[in-house]
């Protein structure tokens, strides 16, 4: 299957990581889901390897959340089909760090 | 000519601050990694233009940089920390067992004598390395065989936050972990043995023999008597003079011996610096003063280095990691707060200055000494 060009939206911690612009396209190949899009993503961007999931696991790291279309699908299958409107490029997947979270809950002594 | 480059990791970003030997006037780059959290950078004795840095991100883990144009370009190497086998499990704060998990990197420290061999200490507790100048970084599992069921999070997180070589002796190395104590290995880290005889916790560990689970803050040696260890214990500061056997109270006239950090002079391995702090409910000094406090008798008799310092409304914090020495003569000192200060002084800490006064805040401070050409 022919890879189609997927938007994503990155959060301003990995834009510094990966030197990308805050909306960037990877090409996707197959059903598009977050396991496809983070894979495509992690090819172009390898220093983002580790930093959405877990390397060994693969599991989303706890304080990162996947939107698309208004939606909440951090929860999601990584495999659940993402809407027609991301597959088409119409709308961009975007990767946002929690409000909640990050190290400031413990205080380094 | 001489140049000193300081090292400073903050809560927001690394700064790379330098200056000619004479210590007066800096030029500061930065911020690197705008925005992350940046433990600690040090750079290789071998090749000083070859610098570290953990990067690391509560939201996005854990990443590590190197450089090899002394900060000024970087690029990211390898950062899989992944536990060597089974990672079993330590003591919880409740006294239960819980898994190893791998949190950041709180301190790197290149090798003494091969430029892409660095050790990296972890939260939770672990000592890793790379040989490959960062790209793959393998666990010393010997060290969590000392022990490491018993050994327990401090207030900070469980973490391996100093490590140090014994220049005279490849095989000898210490490190000190948070609430574990310290160790030392005499085989290149393979094996491991708790170094905490002598050290008493009263309040936080009531058994005096226990031989992990002290609340070690920071260690240091200098390079031409490393068979003698200084120590800043939560409360207490401490002298081994048989690598780390037994171990001493020094806190002498100290107004409080509660701190974090703790270096040596780089010409006298007799003088030694703290910095004082209230208490571990109050991490900020004594009385609004900060002042570090100076042994020229390695340890018992204290007097306080204030000139230049604020002496009233000062409630900042200088963390562990966040004092160094330079080597040149006279020695320099400097160090970072919580408050984005970074304090140096040129003559061993007779008279301070601030360099910077308003970075995020300080978590960690290293210093090179480097020749005209760049090198060390």
């Amino acid at each position: 299957m022919k890879p189609v060009p997927i938007r994503v939206v990155l959060p301003a911690h990995l834009r510094t990581l990966s030197g990308a612009g805050m909306e960037i396209t990877v090409p996707v190949a197959g059903p598009v889901t977050q396991r496809s899009i983070l894979d495509a993503l992690e090819r172009q961007y390898p220093m983002l390897q580790g930093t959405l999931r877990d390397h060994v696991t693969q599991r989303r790291r706890p304080f990162v959340r996947f939107f698309a279309c208004e939606e909440d699908y951090s929860h999601e299958s990584p495999d659940t089909p993402l809407p027609e409107a991301v597959a088409s490029g119409a709308e961009p997947f975007l990767i946002v760090g929690a409000i909640a979270g990050g190290s400031g809950l413990v205080e380094r002594p | 000519m001489s140049k000193i480059r300081l090292l400073v990791g903050t809560k927001k970003g690394a700064f790379v601050l330098t200056s000619d030997g004479k210590r007066e006037r800096w030029e500061v780059s930065g911020p690197h990694f705008a925005g992350w959290e940046i433990y600690h950078l040090k750079g290789s004795p071998v090749d000083p233009n070859r610098i570290y840095a953990s990067q690391t991100s509560g939201w996005f883990g854990q990443k590590i940089q190197r450089s090899d144009d002394g900060g000024k370009t970087w690029e990211p190497v390898g950062d899989k920390f992944i536990y060597d086998g089974v990672p079993g499990t330590h003591k919880w704060y409740d006294g239960t067992q819980h898994p190893w998990e791998f949190k950041r990197v709180w301190h790197l420290e290149p090798s003494l004598t091969e430029r892409d061999t660095v050790y990296a200490g972890a939260e939770d507790a672990a000592l890793f390395r790379t040989v490959d100048g960062g790209q793959n970084w393998e666990e010393l599992p010997g060290l969590r065989s000392a022990k490491g069921h018993l050994w327990q999070p401090g207030a900070g997180g469980m973490c391996l936050h100093t490590i140090l070589q014994d220049p005279s002796n490849p095989g000898r190395m210490f490190v000190a972990i948070s609430a574990a104590g310290t160790f030392r290995t005499d085989d290149a880290g393979k094996t491991w043995k708790p170094v905490n005889r002598g050290l008493k916790s009263q309040f936080e560990l009531p058994d005096p023999d226990a031989e992990v689970g002290h609340c070690v803050h920071c260690i240091a040696l200098h390079p031409s008597r490393p068979g003698t260890l200084f120590m800043q214990k939560h409360w207490d500061v401490m002298r081994s003079d048989d690598g780390g056997e037994a171990w001493h109270e020094v806190s002498g006239n100290l107004p409080t011996d509660f701190g974090f950090p703790i270096a040596v002079h780089a010409h006298e391995p007799e003088t030694i610096y703290v910095v004082p702090i209230k208490s571990d409910s109050e991490h900020f000094p004594l009385d609004g003063k900060l002042g570090v406090y100076r042994s020229r008798t390695g340890g018992n008799e204290w007097e306080a280095l204030t000139k230049g310092l604020p002496q009233k409304d000062c409630y900042v914090n200088v963390l562990r990691d966040a004092m160094a020495v330079d080597s040149l003569e006279p020695c320099g000192i400097y160090f970072g707060t919580t408050g984005g200060q970074v304090y140096g002084s040129s003559n061993a800490g007779d008279d301070w200055k601030a360099i910077v006064r308003d970075l995020p805040a300080v978590l960690s401070v290293e210093v090179q000494s480097l020749g005209g050409n760049g090198n060390a």
